[in-house]
């Protein structure tokens, strides 16, 4: 790159702003979608579904559960569950499978990287599209459960940006380790990280449900802190421990991001 | 095709066996990344909604289509949900894959081999497969004491390869006719999650309603789930049995004949 086109690299971004660079990667994702619009409405479908089978069907089996002193329905218990589950998983599906494609395949990023665009814009870009798409997803989530009686409080209308926490982590971590990922067959991994994490970490059951041992276990994954967090503010029983939740969250985020912007640069711009 | 037929005169039916070949090297060189789909999760699954959940369902045989526990209740649900998912997962971008990415199917009819061979031998390859994962789920089952006797458990086990093949005939069929990979995430959402949450496997299909209730038994599945159940709970009865194998041989027949067509459409202009 020769020293004038640094320059005026520099001085078109310098016009934009971060903001509105990752904006632009933003709108990218958007075109390409734009004609795959029924494929962004069938995403939402899968924790409804789960709700409905889990929650409805099994819970007319289960007797209810004591949370903070309070009997809520199977239900009720499930429905926060299943909202921070598909916040993790809509974002990771474009966080991991997407990503690599984009970054390996199809080659979205070198071309990105041949306009006034930077590797933060990519990272920042890309995870604010998940974002978006898991966003759009968990407030649709949490009207249904509005229209289903299973949210009890006002505090849930902060469910939306705790979902919008969750997808931060797991996006960023997400794509950070993508970006190490040699073929499709490496994200097997992301399956073995997180189906215990959907199977164990208090979405179907409390985790009073096992020894002590393995509760702690259970208490230091990501999933588990933003199950319980969406829990209590569907259920009004935020108190001061659901900040340890949001710092873990919003610490995992940061971190990701850091460590994808450093990897994208080694890979891309050498 | 029809020139290459009347030149060698081959015997229709050891072609497939060939191809059956082709399919064992290719999974020699990808069976680890499948321990996990089909050892790991079973039994996770197992673990935490049967074991873990299950303590704190009321085993009551009665609300429980007879079985003793929740976790004897789920454990064949999930073993016949496991066949079909094991199907989706083969015969979805395997196929597509084979026609528009890497053409080997195209490659296969340059011998003598024809449609017929290669659908044949790639049902016969996935379903020797789900065979063998189920295998492997029924000795993980075992100690949870979910069998009512080992008759039945070898039973159950034989049944998978009957409900794979009621969905892997129709899903070939299906992955042949589409024209964009993007068909798949639909196939995934709307057709194998549905089935697989509301299909009896994880609760008795009468929690559903009168209305969704009947739904619920035309699917595949259901009929699938059943017989399994039956069988590892030691519930037989010949009526729904014979129903159950009828429906599902006549599926797989029907999704036969539309694979074929679908295939040939593709590779025979």
């Amino acid at each position: 790159m020769s020293a004038l086109t640094h320059l005026a690299l520099r001085e078109e971004r310098r016009r934009r702003g971060a903001l509105a660079s990752a904006g632009v990667v933003v709108h990218r994702n958007y075109l390409t979608y734009r004609r795959m619009w029924w494929l962004f409405l069938s995403g939402f479908l899968e924790p409804v579904l789960y709700l409905f089978s889990i929650g409805v069907g099994v819970g007319q089996l289960v007797t209810g559960f004591e949370v903070d002193g309070r009997e809520i329905s199977y239900a009720a218990f499930v429905a926060p569950g299943m909202l921070a589950f598909a916040a993790m998983n809509g974002t990771l599906l474009d966080a991991t499978m997407n990503f690599f494609f984009k970054l390996k395949f199809a080659k979205t990023f070198d071309q990105m990287l041949a306009t006034p665009l930077s590797t933060r814009d990519i990272a920042l870009g890309e995870l604010a599209w998940s974002l978006a798409r898991g966003g759009i997803y968990s407030t649709a989530f949490l009207l249904l459960m509005v229209v289903l009686g299973l949210v009890q409080s006002w505090w849930a209308v902060l469910v939306v940006p705790a979902a919008l926490l969750i997808g931060v982590a797991f996006g960023a971590v997400g794509m950070a380790l993508t970006t190490w990922m040699r073929t499709f067959q490496d994200f097997e991994w992301v399956t073995v990280a997180t189906l215990p994490m959907f199977l164990f970490s208090a979405t179907f059951y409390p985790v009073t449900t096992y020894p002590r041992w393995l509760q702690l276990f259970a208490e230091i994954t990501p999933l588990y802190r933003g199950v319980v967090l969406v829990r209590e503010l569907c259920l009004g029983t935020v108190g001061p421990a659901a900040l340890v939740s949001v710092v873990y969250l919003l610490l995992l985020g940061v971190a990701g991001l850091l460590v994808v912007r450093r990897r994208l640069d080694r890979l891309l711009l050498r | 095709m029809a020139t290459t037929d009347s030149h060698v005169r081959v015997r229709r039916a050891p072609l497939a066996g060939r191809l059956t070949d082709y399919w064992f090297t290719v999974y020699r060189r990808t069976w680890k990344g499948s321990i996990v789909s089909s050892f790991v999760t079973p039994l996770l699954y197992v673990l935490s909604l049967g074991v873990l959940l299950g303590g704190y369902v009321r085993a009551d045989p009665a609300t429980l289509e007879g079985a003793p526990t929740y976790v004897a209740f789920v454990a064949p649900g999930m073993l016949a949900a496991a066949s079909m998912q094991m199907v989706f997962g083969e015969l979805s971008y395997n196929v597509f894959g084979r026609i528009r990415w890497q053409k080997t199917y195209h490659a296969m009819t340059a011998s003598p081999l024809g449609v017929t061979d290669i659908v044949q031998s790639q049902v016969a390859y996935v379903l020797a497969r789900v065979t063998l994962a189920a295998a492997v789920f029924v000795i993980v089952l075992a100690p949870f004491g979910v069998f009512a006797s080992p008759g039945g458990a070898v039973l159950a086990l034989l049944a998978q390869p009957l409900i794979a093949l009621a969905f892997a005939t129709p899903v070939f069929a299906f992955s042949a006719w589409v024209t964009s990979d993007s068909a798949f995430a639909l196939l995934f959402r709307l057709a194998m999650l549905p089935l697989f949450l509301f299909s009896g496997a994880f609760f008795p299909i009468a929690n559903l309603g009168p209305v969704l209730e009947t739904v619920a038994r035309l699917s595949p599945l259901w009929h699938g789930v059943d017989l399994t159940r039956m069988l590892t709970l030691g519930t037989v009865e010949v009526g729904p049995v014979l129903v159950h194998l009828v429906y599902l041989l006549v599926l797989g027949g029907v999704g036969y004949l539309l694979a074929v067509r679908a295939l040939t459409r593709k590779l025979v202009r």
